[in-house]
This record gives structure tokens, C-alpha cells and sequence, in this order.
């Protein structure tokens, strides 16, 4: 679905990400975990080449896409959806306007619009609050159309950044959930980046984990219950592989 | 009731509707530049500057350069300044048409910096989430930062209009009558201070119309 083969990104004389490959298979929940300043976001926005990677090269379905230009590059983000921590929507715009951005953007003919905005408000069971502003919603809420939003114009893979470390934890498995039917009912690849070991591992299959812009290690899991978080990269990998549930802090 | 209109208004009305003919024709001129130039140059100016999706340190610099020497003038001085440029443009340096031309220039200027630091007030994140979402240049000001900013936008035009009711007052100097014109000339040079009061007062009456609409429609398409 998505390869990065020897990504490198440099900030001045810095290298934010170090010579990184990954694969990211269609259909799976890939989860980017590692402590703050890893590199986690700055891999994840290569993907949509939000970040272009000094070096290396990021191929979306066989085809390499990081010599793009303008056009082009607008095109295939059109074709990823993304999330980030904040929910970003447009304050002055109602829930129903936010989820039909993409789709005036990609140029959507009207008549299809409301159907795709209503559909993907459904999925995130928000339908009956087509006519209200973002500052009407809670957290979770905004979120939920923020996922809309991103899942409104069928991409093929979402790219989640931290999306839900600012709510609390019964918003969170909420979102989570979404995250999941998005997932299996949709058939979307999912990215999710998060410091937040019990997110991580309550929807990944497989995990990345990132220390100072390099994989320290991908490891396979079952996604599992709830845990307690621990930082270090070797801890990740430690809990990711253990079940995670001894020697909580 | 019927309102009571103080004499000299009544004495002197023609003469006072030509004058408010006169601000209205300067003033409403200044509004549509500010509108037709000042909002996309407001715009580019946001968009250069560092961080911004047009970044351009030289384009920022300079635009940002022209701007603040056009609204560091004092006012009457820029008037006389541009007379030869004014005389270029509009045949001749005097009378209303030719008055405009100074007034359009300070009110792009005034309005293009208000326009940067509206669109200052709008979250990055959602301009982050825009390009997520392959919008283009376009895209993000007419759908997003025009949509977020619109009641900031709202509010300067509000600020900025009054500013020039009040850089208008001063047209005289090149003949470009106006109310205010219409009170110098009779408060100052004929020592009529009734009618200079009664014309301070329409003009208070006009701005307090202004502010009053301005900051109504503003909070009425503010739903954030
Ligand atoms: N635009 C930038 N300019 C300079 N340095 C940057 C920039 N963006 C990121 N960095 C640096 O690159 C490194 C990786 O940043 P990144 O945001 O990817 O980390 P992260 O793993 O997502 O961290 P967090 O959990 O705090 O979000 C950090 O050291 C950061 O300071
Ligand atoms: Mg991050």
C-alpha cells in the first residue's frame, strides 16, 4: 500500500528520520509508536508527502510518488485521509459543511455530495447533527467529524496522528472503535501514531517502534485489552511482546 | 413626532447634502479598494510570511516595507506628496474624483494590514488539516481562512470605513470637499461653531451607524 524505502529527513543540519524502510500492507492497522521527538509525526506526513524526504523514496501502489509536484501531490492526498490530535475543524462551517470540504475540493458534482456527507456521518453515528457547529459538540464529537471528514471522500488509507491524546479515556475507546469499524467495514488501511502504549495496542496488528528517527524495532501483535504506558523504546518493545500487563507504573 | 432639525441645517441643507454627496463618493470609493485590492493583498501578505503556505521572505518583506510607509504618513502630507501622481492619473489634482485617488491608496494600505493580522487569528491547525486534505492555494482562502476569519474581516472593514470618514475630513486641502470640508470652512474660516457642532454630531451619528452595523454583522456570522 504505502512504502517508504530509505527515507531520510533532515532539518538543517538535523536528521529527524534516519534512513527508514517500512511497509505498510494493505488492509492492516499499523501503529507508530516511540517517545516524544522520535520522529513518529515527521514519518507519518511523509506518507503524504506533507514532509518530502531529503532522501529515499515514498511509493504509494507501486508508484514512486515523492518527485511529484503541486497538482499531483493535491491529487493523491486527496486520496489519503488524515487526522491529527486537534480536531481542526472549520468554526464557522456546520458539522454537514466541514464533511463536504473534501468533496467540493476533489470536485465532486453537487448532486452526489449530500449523500457521500450524509453516509459518512452515519458511519460515525453523527447524522443528527448535520445542522450544528463545532462549538455545539464535545471532544469526542469534533473528532468524530474530523473522521468524517477524512473518510468522506473513500480514501484508501487514513493517517492518524495522536488522535486521541487530547480526550479522555472513554472518548478515546470510543474514537478507537470508529477507528476499527473504519477498518474492517470500510476495508481502509489504518497509520496511527501515538506515545500512548494501551491506544497502540488495543487496535495495532503490527507496531513500529521509533527512537531518535530510526526503527528500533517492528514487532507483530494481537490487538489486545487495555494497558499501562511506559516510555523507552525498549519498554515498548518489551510490553508490545510480553501482553504488557507486568510491571505497570 | 416630528423631528426637530435645527435651522441652520435647514438654511444651509443643500449645501450639506452636496458635501455628504462628496464624503460618501470618497469614502465609498476607499471601501471598494479596500474590498478590491486590500483584501488580496492582505491575503498575499499573510500568505508570505514565514511559516505560511507562500512563504517568501523577499515578497513578504518588501509588500510588508510598502505597506507600513503608506500608514506611517501623516495623512495630509501623503496628499500633497502624490499631487503629481494624482495629476498623472486623474488629469488634475483637484476636486472630489482626484481626492479619492490618495484616499483609495491609504485605504488599501490600512485595510491589506488589518486583512494579515484577521487571518493571523485563524488555527494553523486548520490550515495543516486543509493541505491534508489536497486543497489548493485557492481552496484554503475561499474555504477555509475567508470562511474562519470572516467576522475578524468584517469587524476591520468596520474599523478601517471609520478611518476614512475621518482621512476624508481633511480633502479640502485639494479641493475634494466633503462634510468635514463643509465645517472647516464655515466653524473655522466664518466662525459659524453652531454649524460646525450640528455637522460634528451628523458625523458622530454616521460612525455610530457604522460601528453599530459593522459589529452586528460580525457577531451574527461568527458561530465559532
Ligand atoms: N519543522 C521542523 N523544524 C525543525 N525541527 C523539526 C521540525 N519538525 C520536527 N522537528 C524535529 O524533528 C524531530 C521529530 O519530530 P516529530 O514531530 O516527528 O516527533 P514526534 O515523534 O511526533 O514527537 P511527539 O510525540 O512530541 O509528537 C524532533 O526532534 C523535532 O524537534
Ligand atoms: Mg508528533
Amino acid at each position: 500500500m504505502i512504502t517508504l524505502q530509505n527515507v531520510t529527513k533532515r532539518y538543517g543540519t538535523f536528521e529527524a528520520i534516519q534512513s527508514i524502510s517500512l511497509h505498510i500492507k494493505p488492509g492492516e492497522i499499523h501503529g507508530i509508536i516511540g517517545a516524544s521527538g522520535a520522529g513518529k509525526s515527521t514519518l507519518l506526513r511523509m506518507m503524504n508527502l506533507l514532509e518530502k524526504p531529503d532522501e529515499g523514496d515514498v511509493i504509494i501502489n507501486n508508484k514512486k510518488i515523492n518527485h511529484l509536484k503541486g497538482k499531483e501531490i493535491r491529487h493523491i492526498r486527496q486520496s489519503l485521509g488524515m487526522i491529527f490530535q486537534g480536531h481542526n475543524l472549520v468554526g464557522n462551517k456546520t458539522v454537514f459543511g466541514n464533511v463536504a470540504v473534501p468533496l467540493e475540493i476533489a470536485k465532486v458534482e453537487k448532486k452526489h455530495r449530500t449523500e457521500r456527507v450524509m453516509e459518512s456521518l452515519q458511519f460515525v453515528g453523527l447524522e443528527t447533527f448535520k445542522d450544528k457547529y463545532p462549538r455545539q459538540l464535545s471532544g469526542g464529537q469534533k473528532q468524530r467529524v474530523a473522521i468524517a471528514r477524512a473518510i468522506v471522500n473513500d480514501p484508501k488509507v487514513l493517517l492518524c496522528d495522536e488522535p486521541t491524546s487530547s480526550l479522555d479515556s472513554t472518548t478515546t475507546m470510543e474514537i478507537l472503535e470508529v477507528l476499527k469499524q473504519i477498518n474492517q467495514k470500510l476495508n481502509v488501511t489504518i497509520v496511527i501514531v501515538s506515545h500512548e502504549m494501551d491506544v497502540i495496542r488495543s487496535l495495532s496488528e503490527r507496531v513500529t517502534v521509533m527512537a531518535d528517527g530510526q526503527i528500533y524495532d517492528v514487532v507483530d501483535i494481537k490487538p489486545t485489552g487495555v494497558h499501562k504506558i511506559k516510555k523507552g523504546a525498549a519498554t515498548f518493545v518489551e510490553q508490545l511482546k510480553s501482553g504488557g500487563d507486568s510491571n505497570h507504573s | 413626532m416630528i423631528p426637530i432639525i435645527p435651522d441652520v441645517l435647514v438654511e444651509y441643507q443643500s449645501e450639506i447634502w452636496v458635501s455628504i454627496g462628496e464624503s460618501s463618493i470618497m469614502v465609498g470609493f476607499s471601501v471598494l479598494a479596500a474590498l478590491l485590492v486590500g483584501l488580496p493583498i492582505g491575503t498575499f501578505l499573510f500568505l508570505c510570511r514565514k511559516g505560511q503556505l507562500l512563504e517568501n521572505r523577499i515578497v513578504f518583506s518588501s509588500l510588508n516595507l510598502i505597506v507600513n510607509i503608506i500608514r506611517s504618513f501623516p495623512f495630509l502630507l501623503l496628499v500633497i506628496f502624490m499631487i503629481p501622481f494624482t495629476r498623472f492619473v486623474m488629469g488634475t489634482a483637484i476636486g472630489t474624483a482626484a481626492a479619492t485617488l490618495p484616499m483609495m491608496v491609504i485605504a488599501i494600505a490600512h485595510y491589506s494590514r488589518l486583512v494579515e493580522q484577521s487571518l493571523l487569528d485563524v488555527p494553523k491547525g486548520v490550515i495543516h488539516a486543509a493541505v491534508s486534505m489536497g486543497a489548493s492555494v485557492k481552496d484554503i482562502i475561499f474555504k477555509f481562512l475567508y470562511v474562519e476569519a470572516r467576522s475578524a474581516l468584517v469587524l476591520s472593514m468596520t474599523t478601517s470605513t471609520i478611518s476614512f470618514i475621518s482621512y476624508s475630513t481633511i480633502m479640502g486641502v485639494v479641493g475634494g470637499g466633503g462634510i468635514g470640508d463643509f465645517a472647516i470652512r464655515y466653524g473655522y474660516l466664518q466662525y459659524r461653531t453652531d454649524l460646525m457642532v450640528y455637522i460634528i454630531i451628523i458625523i458622530v451619528i454616521f460612525v455610530q451607524i457604522i460601528q453599530y452595523t459593522g459589529i452586528t454583522l460580525a457577531r451574527k456570522i461568527d458561530k465559532r
